[in-house]
């Protein structure tokens, strides 16, 4: 399912961004998390899996309890702002130089 | 695959620097930057104009996939010097963004290796933010549009 492709798509969504601020300070579990919202708690789920899938939240084992917890690296790279530029040229010049090597001179 | 595009943006300057090392020859690298056609199937656009001389002027063409006009983009050639280096303006049509001065250069590192060094300079420090985060503002964009798409299946 390509929703979950990246970083950005899943901090596109409000409440996946509620739920990053709410674990950035302590760990919690799925419950203590779905308690600060509203929606139904399939929903927060769902949210979660995305957020787990993409990387940006890890979760520790605590007896019975699973723990969400903040990953610090993957949130470095939403902060790296200037990554999604340099990969639109990365990718250009990787298709230059592709090009390139089978460019065939004109006669 | 390895990072072999770098980008230098200092805090509160108004320019950038890219830098990337190709495995290709320099004049290889050039012809790429030179033949009209090519620069269409690497930049994804279409070339309406293109007079790679002093004094020179050029104009792109994007469109999206069905077709359309999405922007067009067109500049002053201000040097042009095979296998160097090209100095030239960039400006966004019907866009709020101010025009931009770019400096290319190109170099040799061995017969089969060289290196393009694109110093580009803006208008001021807020207005070089600005464009660095357009991709990023735009990957939040789609990320929206999708969602709404899958949304709307939904009901």
């Amino acid at each position: 399912m390509n929703l979950r492709r990246d970083v950005f798509q899943a901090i596109a969504d409000p409440t996946r961004r509620a739920i990053l601020t709410l674990v950035a300070s302590q760990a919690m579990t799925a419950g203590a998390i779905a308690a600060n919202f509203d929606t139904a708690r399939p929903t927060v789920s769902k949210h979660l899996q995305i957020l787990t899938e993409c990387e940006l939240l890890g979760q520790t084992q605590n007896g019975r309890e699973i723990y969400y917890h903040l990953n610090p690296k993957k949130m470095k790279a939403i902060a790296d702002f200037i990554e999604p530029f340099r990969s639109m040229w990365d990718d250009r010049f990787n298709k230059l130089e592709s090009i390139m090597k089978n460019y065939k001179p004109k006669k | 695959m390895e990072r072999k595009t770098k980008i230098t943006a200092e805090d509160g300057k108004q320019e950038i620097m890219i830098t990337r090392e190709f495995d290709l020859p320099l004049e290889l690298l050039f012809k790429a930057y030179e033949e009209p056609e090519i620069v269409e199937q690497w930049m994804g656009n279409k070339v309406l104009k293109m007079e790679n001389k002093k004094h020179g002027s050029y104009q792109f063409e994007n469109t999206d996939p069905q077709g359309n006009v999405v922007f067009r983009s067109n500049g002053s050639i201000h040097d042009f010097v095979p296998n160097q280096k090209i100095t030239r303006t960039f400006e966004m049509e019907n866009t709020p963004f101010p025009v931009q001065l770019e400096f290319l250069e190109f170099e040799r590192l061995s017969d089969s290796t060289s290196k393009l060094t694109m110093h580009v300079v803006y208008k001021s420090v807020a207005v070089r933010d600005q464009i660095l985060k357009l991709p990023f503002a735009q990957g939040i964009n789609m990320a929206h549009n999708r969602l709404e798409d899958i949304v709307k299946h939904l009901n």
